[in-house]
């Protein structure tokens, strides 16, 4: 069951990393002045301050942690 | 007539041009000495129920809540190079009353933390050279509460292409942490009263990449996997496990563990109103667990400056081979821990968030930049379940 799991997941991946390629290739130089909706501060690709201890909280019920600019070690989380 | 009004309106053009090709960035007004750039406070309230406590073996109360404040702060100065340094200091204090680890030792309230307070501070530096497009970073941090300590450092690299629609970060953290070996009250040696506790320790090695893209002028996306590394005592010494045949022992997990998350976010302007923001993340580790995580956001501006944010989170994991729920272990298991953190499961998480950014401030204190609220509810499919609401300002 696991190992179809896996497969499933990996096929995923593997999807979205073609996807994900696809996507770069067909990327364009865009401006300074034409990256007004990127620079809003909603578009921002970095983690959210406000987000800092939803990610904390999921890292310490969760078993997966990391890639989400939360914290991946570091302090107990015990209880 | 016509000609000498041609070439008057053509001249004031070509003026016009001169002028435009001539500004620069002025650099005067990037300060030499060191500013305040902003502030943010977040303080987060949290709360959770359940009853597979990994303290009492896999069964009992998990509640749990936790008053979480931080503050932090930054400041930047420009150097003769132009190069921008950025100072930043961050205070956090968590204050949290568990139920479950009061049963550590039932009989007093000398458990590790049936009610505890968690400070941890950090620092961090960064220099940017604009013109290069690189960043270079370093931090330290630490984290203190009655039976852990911990302390960490990181060391940052960033690229931009050159022309600046790319970005590669490389990051590389490490943690040292201690903890207190404070076992449950019927396993201590020398009976409760013994308040010797040893100590071991638990390091994490961490590396990441992470590459950042523009598609379009309304489109942008990253790519980030990491690589942790984590070994010494994983386990926690006052999480109980009934085997089978009604004895108790003391969580025991592998010395090491290696994890692999693979993480994918994309945010897209759709239209003048909303913004899709999305995360998915696939994970594996050496312990038999594999998750996956997709987060979905919509950021409605219900005008220029307020919005509101409605989320949701999927995530699924598999059980670490380690897991079995009460009673089941057997003396012929290497490994054996009943913390239904990591058993097989689903969660749901969901909520919404508000914020407000008026250009004269907050309440139109000048000062207050940005004001954000949010709210989640999170379900376990094994019945575990917690809230929690944060507010966010930020100060400039």
């Amino acid at each position: 069951m696991r190992s179809i799991q896996s497969n499933r997941s990996l096929a995923f991946s593997i999807f979205l990393s073609a996807a994900t390629v696809l996507l770069f290739v067909s990327c364009k130089t865009v401006k300074e002045y034409q990256k007004n909706k990127l620079n809003d501060s909603e578009m921002s690709l970095s983690g959210r301050k406000v987000e800092k201890t939803e990610l904390n909280f999921q890292s310490y019920r969760e078993g997966a942690s990391g890639a989400n600019g939360g914290k991946t070690g570091g302090g107990c989380g015990c209880n | 007539m016509k000609k000498l009004f041609l070439s008057v309106i053509g001249m004031y053009v070509m003026m016009l041009a001169s002028f435009s090709q001539t500004t620069k960035p002025d650099s005067s007004y990037k300060s030499r000495k060191l500013t305040f750039e902003e502030a943010n406070f977040v303080s987060s309230y949290y709360r959770q129920d359940g009853n597979n406590a990994a303290v009492t073996g896999g069964i009992g109360s998990e509640k749990l809540t936790d008053l979480s404040n931080s503050i932090d702060l930054k400041f930047i100065k420009y150097d003769r190079h132009d190069r921008k340094h950025s100072f930043t200091g961050e205070l956090g204090i968590d204050h949290y009353t568990s139920a479950s680890s009061d049963k550590i030792d039932p009989a007093t309230i000398s458990s590790a933390s049936h009610a505890d307070t968690r400070f941890y501070p950090s620092i961090g530096y960064t220099v940017e050279n604009e013109n290069k497009g690189t960043t270079v970073g370093a931090g330290l941090s630490s984290s203190t509460e009655f039976d852990y300590q911990s302390f960490g450092t990181n060391l940052s690299f960033s690229k931009k292409t050159n022309n600046k629609s790319g970005e590669l970060t490389i990051k590389a953290q490490v943690y040292l942490d201690q903890l207190k070996l404070i076992y449950p009250v019927e396993l201590r040696q020398g009976g409760g009263n013994n308040m010797n506790y040893g100590s071991d320790n638990r390091n994490t090695f961490s590396g990441s990449v992470s590459w950042s893209q523009i598609i379009n002028e309304r489109f942008q996306l990253m790519l980030e996997g990491e690589l942790v590394y984590q070994s010494g005592y994983l386990g926690l010494p006052f999480h109980r496990v009934y085997f089978n045949d009604g004895s108790v022992h003391i969580e025991n997990l592998p010395s090491s563990r290696l994890k692999i998350p693979l993480g994918l976010r994309a945010n897209y302007f759709l239209g003048d109103k909303i913004i899709l923001r999305t995360w998915y993340r696939n994970y594996h580790d050496d312990w038999g667990i594999n998750s996956n995580a997709l987060q979905l956001e919509t950021v409605v501006k219900l005008g220029s400056f307020f919005s509101v944010t409605p989320f949701y989170r999927f995530y699924q994991q598999s059980a670490a081979d380690q897991f079995a729920v009460y009673k089941i272990h057997t003396a012929a298991d290497d490994f054996y821990t009943s913390n239904y953190d990591l058993s097989k499961f689903n969660s749901n998480f969901y909520g919404a968030g508000f914020r407000m950014a008026p250009p004269k401030g907050v309440f139109k204190l000048q000062h207050l930049n940005s004001l954000e609220l949010r709210y989640g509810h999170y379900q376990k499919t094994n019945g575990m379940n917690s809230d929690i609401i944060s507010l966010g300002l930020k100060f400039k």
